[in-house]
């Protein structure tokens, strides 16, 4: 009796995507075979994505990978080559401008008007959103103290440093209190001081509610915001998940690492092997993912080796993402 | 169990077909239609910039007054007068100013348009945050046309003022020199921005210049068209700025006929085409 309505449901739940017309409610970005092509080049090759409203999404994926250019796309400024897009519902080939009025947008590279002023830069960009001057000018103010910019509000924007540039361009983002921001490499080239400044802002506005869709390729900034993400290769989407599930489902608990004098790594790697889940032989160290870094270091000794060092380490996302990635240079 | 298979193709269009006539909609609909309160709103950002440079912007009234000084008052006192097309003879100065005020409607709508807007689309990336906004490609286009037409506007008004005051303004229709000014400056404008979205680099401008200036000189500016043979005289009236003068002087002498409603079409299609070209290359420079 229980299994075939078991089995039913089972096969409702597979067939979901092909019963599916358009996104649920709560879905602020619903992408079905989503492509983008650039001439004979593929971008973007057939993504899916959902993401709801209130949550951290990330992209996370080499140079080159299709991130930007899906950004773009759920930006409503670059129309999808094929496949379907819903941006908060709605379609951007007809709803373009309606979408860009609830989105925030922080591009890759800053593109403030350099000709204003701090304070000036957020009034205009306001306006271009219809909101009453003086509804503005009040949010402008709130937004220069929410980015700590309030002392440089009436300094032309050229002479501030790339971490003021950057925090200027998050204000900017935010004055039309938009439901959801999206972030293309948010703290690309900033200082550590001004990525950490940076993550506590996004932080703050994602406890108000906001949705973030960021793309990033640093692993710490994925796992520090991100509650799940993709990680994508060559225009495709390699995995997907929250950054535990990923490291649960791509890699060990632990990782030990072993250094041997140089030309030695390769040698032992084979008496390694039952050790590990996993092995990784780089030219400077071997990697062995397993669950139980310690005993796996214990054992190693125990063979008679003497590495000249050894570290045991939690997996990272950095693990998951080099295993999906590969570890060879992308320009 | 058998009610299902014939269900699924009713609930679910496919993700294929759907994408395909999503993308078959934006190739066949035209550019969204410009939005006047949208695209004033770039002519809000320029007043902003200006407001501290409007020195810059006075400047450009100065160029077509030196011309009028050196050339209408100084060769004109050698010249005398010059039989018009119309038949008519007319005091050299009189002749040759609303010639100039023409080219410097001309002169201010290509500068603006070529310049300032090859430097905000490649160096500034102002438009890249501006269409992230509720702007479209043609919002910007009609903006900064607009932006434009109102430098030439303000420019052509001084000018005829200061043709007023040199008693070189021969009847009320010149009135209307203003808004042919305007026309002239849209034209202008629209098509040079159709031109900067193709160009690359700064070296391209060459060919601005390369335009323009044959375009200043040969254009019945500084004598009529009867000089030419008439081959040639075919040619210069193929040229927009041809129009704009002959416009512009028909209205301020006051030798008004049927003819300046051809110069007035002329310049109309011209900008309406530019325009159209402008908005649809900005579109696909911008979103990529």
């Amino acid at each position: 009796m229980i299994e075939p309505a078991s089995l039913t449901q089972d096969a409702a739940v597979d067939n979901r995507d092909a019963f599916e017309v358009g996104p649920g409610v709560e879905e602020l970005v619903w992408a079905r075979g989503l492509r983008k092509t650039f001439g004979d080049f593929t971008a973007v090759d057939g993504i899916d994505i959902s993401v709801r409203r209130g949550e951290a999404f990330g992209f996370l994926g080499p140079n080159g990978a299709g991130k930007s250019s899906t950004m773009r796309m759920i930006g409503a400024v670059s129309p999808a080559t094929e496949g379907r897009l819903r941006i908060l519902g709605r379609d951007p080939v007809t709803d373009g401008p309606a979408i860009r009025a609830r989105l925030g947008v922080v591009p890759q590279t800053d593109n403030l008007d350099q000709e204003l002023t701090v304070r000036e830069n957020l009034l205009i960009y306001g306006r271009y959103f219809g909101i009453p001057r003086a509804q503005i000018r009040a949010r402008a103010a709130e937004l220069l103290d929410f980015v700590q910019l309030t002392e440089r509000a009436d300094d032309l924007v050229e002479p501030l440093s790339g971490g003021m540039k950057r925090r200027l361009t998050i204000a900017r983002s935010l004055i039309n209190e938009p439901e959801m921001l999206l972030l293309d490499e948010p703290t690309t080239g900033l200082d550590p001081q001004a990525r950490h400044a940076l993550w506590d802002r996004l932080f703050r506005l994602k406890q108000r509610g906001v949705t973030l869709v960021l793309t990033t390729h640093y692993m710490d900034e994925a796992e520090q915001l991100c509650d799940r993400l993709v990680v994508m290769d060559k225009g495709r989407i390699a995995a997907e998940g929250s950054p535990a599930e990923l490291i649960g489902t791509y890699s060990t608990r632990e990782v030990l690492e072993l250094r041997f004098p140089a030309g030695e790594n390769e040698a032992h790697a084979g008496g390694l092997a039952d050790l590990a889940d996993r092995i990784e032989v780089l030219p400077d160290r071997l990697l062995l993912y397993t669950d139980d870094g310690d005993a796996a270091a214990t054992a190693v000794v125990e063979r008679g080796l003497h590495p000249a060092s050894v570290l045991v380490r939690r997996s990272s996302l950095e693990d998951v993402f080099l295993r999906l990635t590969g570890r060879s240079l992308v320009d | 169990m058998s009610l299902s298979p014939p269900l699924q193709p009713t609930v679910s269009p496919g993700p294929t077909r759907a994408g395909l006539s999503s993308t078959l909609l934006a190739r066949v609909l035209p550019m969204p239609l410009p939005s006047a309160r949208r695209a004033s709103l770039l002519v809000e950002r320029n007043l902003l910039v200006y407001r501290r440079g409007w020195l810059l912007i006075l400047s450009g009234f100065f160029e077509p007054l030196f011309y009028l000084l050196s050339i209408g008052i100084g060769i004109g006192a050698l010249v005398g007068t010059v039989t018009t097309d119309a038949g008519v003879a007319i005091d050299y100065t009189v002749f040759v100013a609303p010639a100039l005020m023409a080219s410097s409607a001309m002169n201010g709508a290509v500068y603006d348009s070529t310049f300032n807007i090859f430097f905000k689309l490649k160096y500034a990336k102002l438009y890249d945050a501006v269409l992230a906004t509720p702007l479209s490609a043609s919002d910007v286009a009609a903006g900064e046309t607009t932006w434009a037409l109102m430098r030439g506007a303000l420019y052509s008004t001084t000018f005829l003022a200061v043709m007023l005051a040199l008693g070189l303004v021969e009847s009320w229709w010149a009135i209307l020199a203003i808004p042919a000014c305007i026309l002239i400056g849209f034209a202008f404008a629209a098509v040079g921005l159709a031109a900067t979205s193709f160009m690359k680099s700064w070296q391209n401008f060459e060919f601005v210049q390369l335009a323009i200036l044959p375009m200043f000189l040969f254009s019945t500016t500084f004598y009529p068209l009867s000089v030419y043979p008439e081959a040639l005289q075919v040619v210069v009236q193929c040229t927009p700025l041809y129009h704009g003068i002959e416009l512009v002087r028909s209205l301020v002498t006051g030798i008004v006929d049927a003819s300046i409603l051809g110069h007035v079409l002329y310049l109309v299609v011209m900008g309406a085409l530019g325009l159209i070209i402008g908005s649809k290359r900005l579109a696909t420079l911008l979103l990529k």
